[in-house]
């Protein structure tokens, strides 16, 4: 089953978009469309009739506080990361069906799309929501700040990427997806190796989403460097600030080169130019190179804030300071540097020889000493603390023992002798999975469970939160063990057909691990539905569930919109702890009016032109594609007349907050803050 | 533990007076990082050229094409551009607001003079054949150029924008704020011009 034909004549309105786009003859694509239409008109049936349009609008779509932002990443990212997982679910269930002369239930062209899809997906629309969300949370009440620093920008980037993920599920129903891989590499994905649509909707809906990951890279640098409490020096930051300042920086430091790389490459799809094609004197290694000069850093973007998040976790539920603080931020700021001296360890085959292959080769092991030295920093953490095995804790337990053996297969790939053995096997699909998913994803659930309590007020469902833990901790080692012994007995990735009836039975048990993994999905979901069912039961007056070590553990559960009545003083690593030690007892008196800025429909209007102007050029409309860019710089302009962006928060409206709260600390706790009384007016 | 003592125990938790942070106190470093990044994208630009910058595919090499005495007036315009608006945000800064407007505009005028050459420049080349996609040495020149050319044309689009803005709202604190902002924009332009001159065009002819 080939690709969807494209007309030959590519018509003045509507483009290259025909019916014929629509994959009708696909069953499973109809089927699932079905599914989600059905399910999209439930819930916007359901928003419409509880009249919940506008209080969408006005609280959250267009909010520019940093907490509601974040609160939106995340979902996107758990939608995206469901979306992503059916991908995986169909992928393995292929390769258990596609033995003894069957070809599976997948053709050629949708399994290719398949992976190609979930690896974007995962990467760019889950994995990145998820950490950018949790960065947006919980940096500015780490350092004791009312917002960002750019909040408009703030809700801006999160509409971009939210963008970049309606692109990306447009082509779902509308056309195809790339069939060349997650970095679609040319000269596969060039116009003579793809001709369709595809490849197209890969590098715009990259391209918007990549808009909004720089510019919240750039603001949250911006907001760490300016808007830190007082007396809050770089070396007494919390070690998540600390990473989510790496993180950023690297954010800013590689995605305009992604840009760069992806725009040549739409240059060569779109203008004929001969950058990555071999008959001009173009060379599609370049490609290659510029993009995994992104790609590696990516993988240190995604992994460091988690790295930051099972530090805070782990010296929360040790009841101790984090073990070797410095050394952890020397290690955070050397992987940093290091993330970007790597790149070739992805295509030591290249035949850039030996000289180049051995650089590349030490500087990837070396990146291991900094990681090592952050695995010892925890395990002493623990020696001699009095750990309460919580669920963060339990999750931070699990990815030091699974992060472990997928960093040793890291450095075993990282021989160039071996890896041109090994590359493009599953061996090197089992590695990367043992380091995102024992890394990025078990470190985002850790974090979910962990300051769940602090964005909402209430704890987490902990029976189906134990459910999924196991599930998913046991399913992912039941996936992923099979695929490291077949990628050792040479199986290439990607593969949809196999020859070889032995190596059935490994396939087998990598599905049931997946079926395991999905069991694990499914009670996450339930662990978020019952947790919001039993809210009254779980709640947590005290906005310090965990006796937390720093400052978003000062502030109310969920916080109030200006974060903290009073800026903190900051005098030490662990900042609430140290005030708790000293006796710090809340300010009863004294409020004054906040100024807070104002919210905005301007992020919206810009990232849905946006949306438009990718969809138009995927499909050569061009008329559209130049309307909605006119549009969009209009609206920008637009938008700069504005110069009344601020409101303030009356006095009398946070001394009102504030007594609540003074009120729900004192039924709460005896002791600590409580006892005190709300002041006479 | 032992930062502990330094600290008496009374200390306090709050600073006297709550810590200020005006819109746009941050955002001169904001841009700074933000021009960084860009940055970011035309090292790639170079790299690349610095790649295919000899790959003619038997097709016209640099000293067939380039005409340098017309690069000549454009670096002339582009660097004459940059003092021009040194000048505006000298009597920015002194707060004549005419006196704004009229730098602002002759900065302006550089500006489109350096983008009809540089149209010129482009349709004359495809017009005797040498287009971006003859060799990737043509693809990789025209790319580079050309994004420049795009920054320098969103420069003056914003250069309108400030001077409406300033003419009816005045030389307000958000003004001079985004004055600076596209100032420095500006001559980040020029440096890049710079580099393309000297990498691009003169490196080029002597290849």
């Amino acid at each position: 089953m080939a690709a969807a034909p494209l007309p030959e004549v590519i018509s003045p309105i509507f483009g290259r978009l025909t019916f014929a786009a629509l994959p009708l003859n696909e069953e499973i694509v109809v089927v699932t469309f079905i599914v989600v239409a059905i399910l999209g008109a439930s819930v916007l049936g359901a928003i419409t009739y509880f009249r919940l349009w506008g209080y969408l609008w006005r609280e959250w779509f267009t909010t520019v506080d940093h907490k509601r932002i974040g609160i939106m990443y995340m979902v996107l990212g758990l939608v995206m990361f469901l979306r992503g997982f059916a991908d995986a679910i169909m992928m393995r269930i292929q390769q258990v069906w596609a033995f003894n002369g069957s070809e599976g239930y997948l053709n050629a062209h949708h399994y290719d799309q398949i992976f190609s899809a979930h690896g974007v997906i995962m990467i760019f629309f889950a994995a990145m929501p998820f950490i950018t969300g949790l960065m947006n949370y919980i940096i500015p009440l780490q350092i004791g700040a009312r917002d960002v620093a750019f909040p408009f920008l703030n809700n801006l980037s999160f509409w971009m990427t939210t963008a970049g993920a309606i692109v990306i599920m447009a082509s779902l129903f509308v056309g195809e997806f790339a069939q060349t891989g997650w970095l679609a590499i040319p000269p596969l994905s060039g116009l003579d190796g793809s001709p369709g649509v595809g490849v197209d909707y890969y590098i715009w809906s990259l391209q918007v989403a990549g808009v909004g990951t720089t510019l919240s890279g750039i603001n949250l640098v911006v907001t760490i460097l300016k808007l830190r409490a007082p007396g809050m020096t770089l070396m007494k930051m919390p070690i998540f600030t600390w990473t989510g300042l790496c993180s950023n920086i690297l954010i800013v430091a590689t995605f305009p080169v992604l840009a760069a790389v992806l725009a040549l490459l739409g240059l060569d799809r779109y203008l004929g130019t001969a950058f990555f094609s071999a008959e001009f004197g173009g060379n599609p290694m370049v490609y290659v190179n510029l993009i995994w000069i992104w790609g590696h850093p990516e993988v240190y973007i995604l992994i460091l804030p988690l790295f930051g998040a099972y530090s805070e976790i782990t010296s929360t539920f040790c009841g101790k300071r984090l073990f070797g603080y410095s050394s952890m931020v020397y290690a955070t700021v050397v992987i940093t540097i290091l993330s970007y001296i790597v790149w070739l360890h992805h295509f030591f085959t290249m035949g850039s020889g030996a000289s180049v292959n051995s650089f590349f080769g030490i500087t990837t092991m070396i990146i291991s000493i900094p990681t090592g030295a952050k695995i010892f920093n925890w395990l002493f953490t623990m020696y001699r603390g009095r750990i309460r095995f919580e669920l963060p804790m339990m999750w931070t337990v699990a990815f030091i023992l699974t992060f472990v053996v997928g960093g040793m297969t890291g450095v075993l790939l990282a021989v160039p002798p071996a890896d041109f053995v090994l590359h493009n096997s599953l061996f090197l699909v089992a590695h990367f999975h043992n380091v995102i998913i024992g890394g990025v994803v078990f470190g985002v659930f850790a974090a979910i469970n962990f300051w769940w309590p602090k964005a909402f007020g209430f704890k987490m469902n902990q029976f189906w939160g134990h459910v999924s833990f196991w599930f998913w901790v046991v399913g992912y080692w039941v996936a992923f063990t099979p695929l490291y012994i077949l990628g050792l007995m040479g199986v290439t990735r990607r593969t949809r057909v196999f020859d070889d009836p032995s190596l059935q039975i490994w396939f087998i048990i990598a599905a049931a691990g997946a079926a395991l993994i999905a069991v694990g999905i499914l009670a996450l979901l339930i662990q978020v539905v019952a947790s919001i069912v039993q809210r009254k039961s779980l709640a947590d007056e005290t906005g310090d569930l965990w006796d937390g070590r720093t400052l978003e553990w000062a502030t109310s559960s969920p916080p109030p919109i200006y974060n903290f009545a009073f800026t903190p003083l900051v005098h030490d690593i662990d900042a609430w702890t140290d005030m708790k030690e000293r006796g710090y007892k809340r300010p009863l008196d004294g409020f004054g009016p906040i100024h807070l800025p104002s919210n905005t429909g301007t992020g919206v209007i810009i990232a849905g032109l946006s949306t438009v102007l990718a969809l138009a050029m995927v499909w050569y409309i061009w008329w559209l594609a130049a309307l909605s860019f006119v549009a969009i710089v209009a609206v920008a302009i637009h938008h700069t007349f504005n110069y009344d962006r601020e409101f303030d928060v009356s006095e009398a409206q946070v001394r009102e907050t504030e007594n609540a709260r003074t009120l729900r600390l004192g039924q709460a706790i005896p002791g600590s803050n409580a006892g005190q009384t709300v002041p006479a007016e | 533990m032992m930062d502990r003592a330094v600290f008496p125990e009374d200390v306090e938790f709050h600073p006297a007076e709550e810590p200020h942070h005006p819109e746009g106190s941050s955002t001169m470093l904001g841009f700074w990082i933000y021009l960084m990044s860009d940055c970011l994208i035309f090292a790639v630009l170079f790299a690349v050229h610095a790649v295919f910058g000899a790959s003619y595919a038997a097709g016209p090499a640099p000293k067939d094409i380039f005409e340098l005495e017309l690069v000549a007036i454009n670096t002339a315009v582009l660097l004459l551009s940059s003092i021009t608006f040194g000048f505006a945000m000298l009597r920015m800064h002194m707060g004549d607001k005419k006196g704004t407007l009229i730098w602002l505009g002759i900065t302006g005028v550089f500006g489109v003079i350096f983008l009809a050459v540089e149209i010129y420049e482009f349709t004359h080349l495809i017009s005797i054949g040498a287009t971006p996609q003859r060799s990737a040495f043509l693809s990789s020149f025209f790319t580079l150029v050309g994004t420049h050319g795009l920054h320098v044309t969103f420069g003056t689009i914003w250069l309108v924008t400030m001077m409406v803005q300033v003419w009816k709202f005045g030389l307000i604190e958000a003004n001079q704020r985004r004055l600076s902002c596209l100032s420095m924009f500006w001559h980040f332009l020029d440096v890049i011009w710079i580099g393309v001159f000297t990498f691009v065009y003169l490196l080029g002819v002597l290849q």
